[in-house]
């Protein structure tokens, strides 16, 4: 399947990723100002921007083959897609018990408390976007959507 | 002594739209002169404004567009003597004891002669061609040509000389690994491949990253002889003796030891953290002979099989250098004008030694025509050449090629802030810092300046066809296409040309 794959050495620690990915999950999904000022409370970033200059890279769900959030999830609202692979969760069943958090080997759920408390993770932008926002969105070309077996360009 | 209280004010004002700004620390992310920063107990971003150079990397990655930069309101009483530009530098000076410093080329109102020139187009008769129906051939050589030609048993009898061949009359001109980054080199070393032309090296070595790239490189010997040995010219297409350049002629260059890093100092031969100073002249070149021992060293180390050129800046009597030049065996002349671009200059010199690279290339090319020996060698000109007509209007003054570096830099996303001296460029251009460095991404760089030459090459060839000529060589020194507009009588002289009208 697809997946999003970081580029570290191109990562400018912009944070504009999460600017898109926070405007795609919004109500708004074409007006950032909107996205950002309208909407209560405002979805969380589902991809991560880690930085210690020089380094930076953002990161977000890996979709695995095997996933352990799946396994882990204790009603059964974290589901991977069968047809097109995607790891997403279902927030109106999420309890908000973290145990998806807690076998995320790569820390890419996080606790969304503001509103029903949920789970909150990469969807791959599914059903929003063809390509994810924060791939189309990165000014750097840091962000890469592409096949596993796709070479980097 | 008492600290010195700084009567600068700032060059910029920033307005920041609040209605649009969502406090995204975009702009705090990305200024790396610190200009915006996030109050955490306001939960708001506010700007220093004395820190800004206007490079407008925030506003460009501005999600909202809520960021404009602007001229300082801020004026003194109007002087058209003391020029708000001249009161600073003294302030500066004032402050600082120290030689002015700036980026890129002169930026002084002097007459852009390119802009004075007309180009010529045909009418009823002798008809235009349409590029898009008919082959227009944008190919041209650099090198020596045989006075003429002679064959012998239908073979020609003397061997040409090395050549390089362009699809484009546009070279990248020389940038040192050291005055810009390795990604910006890497964008220009494959947009160079792709596009069929040719970047040049700088006098900072050739990084080993780059050498799958010597087909298309020219590599330098300047006064410091960084990063020159035997595989390093083995691995260009062509060797340029460095002499001098438009942005600071009779000056040397300097990179400050900060920047000289592992890899800067591995590709130039230097130790780490060392300053590298290229001093002004030669040490072994004080004559016209000295020059010849150089060039033919160079042919002999590469076997004859590589043109040999040489830089110089223009400057008065760069005719009779030229001349020169020719004689001692170059096979390009590279004149680099007074607009050139730098990576650090003295201010006073950048903006008053030198002269205009129309009126160099002119009395170059009518010197050499006049003596007879303009065939021996080849001229290609730089210091800013901003666009295609400029690049045509060259070569009907007579240049072969040209060489471009400011609007190579422009095509990676160089503002012309002027403040590559300092490190910091904002667009990861004229910097080694690691976390500046990795904003060019040579993907995008590649394929930017890739497409700059591609438009540019459209564009010749558009005109070509409007003046019915469907070959690039048929203009070269073809001064009658050109007319003059806004030239003295000694003006027109020198550049060879008609006035419009006549
Ligand atoms: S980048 Fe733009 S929107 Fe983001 S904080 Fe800066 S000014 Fe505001
Ligand atoms: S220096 Fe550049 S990035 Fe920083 S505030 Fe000024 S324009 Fe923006």
């Amino acid at each position: 399947m697809k997946k999003v794959y970081a580029r570290e050495e191109y990562c400018t620690g912009c944070g504009l990723c999460q600017v898109h990915c926070i405007t795609a999950h919004s109500p708004y999904k074409d007006n950032i100002v909107k996205a950002y000022k309208k909407t209560f409370p405002r979805p969380l970033p589902r991809v991560i921007v880690e930085e210690q200059r020089p380094v930076s890279f953002a990161l977000q769900c890996r979709h695995c083959e095997d996933a352990p959030c799946v396994k882990a999830c204790i009603t059964g609202a974290m589901q991977r897609d069968p047809a097109t692979g995607v790891v997403n969760n279902d927030e109106s069943r999420c309890v908000g018990c973290w145990t998806c958090i807690l076998v995320c080997p790569h820390g890419a759920v996080a606790r969304d408390e503001r509103g029903k408390k949920a789970a909150s993770k990469c969807d791959m932008c599914s059903g929003i976007h063809e390509v994810p926002a924060c791939v189309a969105g990165c000014p750097n070309g840091a962000l890469e959507y592409r096949g596993e077996r796709e070479k980097e360009a | 002594m008492a600290l010195l209280k700084s009567y600068l004010t700032p060059d910029f004002l920033i307005e920041r739209n609040k209605d649009r700004c969502i406090q995204c620390r975009v702009c705090v992310q990305q200024c790396a002169n610190e200009v915006h920063y996030y109050d955490d107990e306001d939960g708001e971003v506010y700007s220093d404004e004395m820190k800004c150079v206007n490079c407008q990397r925030c506003v460009t990655l501005c999600p909202t567009r809520a960021l404009v930069i602007r001229s300082s309101p801020n004026e003194l009483r109007k002087n058209a003597n003391w020029t708000p530009e001249v009161i600073r530098s003294i302030y500066i000076q004032a402050e600082t004891g120290g030689v002015l410093l700036t980026g890129m080329g002169n930026d002084r109102p002097y007459p852009v002669y390119w802009d004075h020139m007309l180009l010529n187009a045909s009418q009823v008769t002798n008809p235009s061609i349409d590029p898009l129906r008919e082959p227009m051939e944008c190919k041209t050589f650099l090198g020596r040509k045989p006075a003429s030609l002679v064959f012998e048993n239908g073979r020609l009898k003397e061997k040409i000389p090395p050549q390089l061949e362009l699809d484009i009359p546009v070279m990248f001109s020389a940038m040192s690994f050291g005055s810009i980054s390795l990604n910006a080199i890497k964008s220009l070393a494959r947009a160079a491949r792709q596009e069929g032309t040719y970047f040049n090296t700088g006098e900072g070595g050739l990084h080993k990253e780059l050498y799958p790239y010597g087909e298309n490189c020219i590599v330098q010997v300047a006064s410091g002889r960084f990063g020159v040995h035997s595989e390093y010219l083995e691995a260009g297409s062509a060797v340029e003796i460095k002499i001098g350049q438009g942005a600071k002629p009779g000056i040397g260059g300097h990179l400050p030891g900060e920047k000289v890093g592992k890899e800067i100092s591995e590709t130039r031969m230097i130790p780490e953290g060392t300053d590298a100073l290229s001093p002004a002249p030669h040490h072994d070149i004080y004559s016209i002979e000295d020059l010849r021992q150089l060039i033919f060293s160079l042919k002999e180390a590469t076997g004859y099989q590589k043109p040999v050129g040489v830089k110089i800046a223009a400057v008065h009597n760069v005719a009779a250098i030229a001349s020169g030049i020719a004689r001692a065996g170059a096979d390009y002349i590279a004149i680099d004008g007074y607009r050139g671009g730098t990576g650090a200059a003295p201010l006073r010199i950048r903006d008053n030694v030198g002269i205009p690279v129309e009126f160099a290339l002119a009395a170059v090319d009518t010197r050499l025509r006049n003596e007879g020996i303009r065939n021996e060698v080849s001229l290609v000109v730089a210091g800013s050449i901003r666009s295609s007509s400029d690049v045509v209007k060259a070569v009907a003054l007579g240049a072969d090629a040209v060489y471009i570096a400011s609007a190579a830099l422009l095509a990676l996303g160089c503002h012309m802030c002027q403040k590559c001296y300092t490190g910091k460029c904002n667009w990861g251009i004229a910097t080694q810092d690691p976390h500046l460095t990795k904003r060019l991404n040579p993907d995008l760089g590649a394929q930017r300046a890739a497409n700059l030459l591609r438009g540019w090459k459209h564009e010749i060839q558009e005109m070509l066809g409007g003046m019915g000529i469907n070959a690039l060589e048929s203009l070269r020194g073809n001064r009658l296409m050109l007319r003059g507009i806004g030239l003295t009588e000694k003006e027109l002289e020198i550049l060879g040309i008609k006035a419009a009208g006549e």
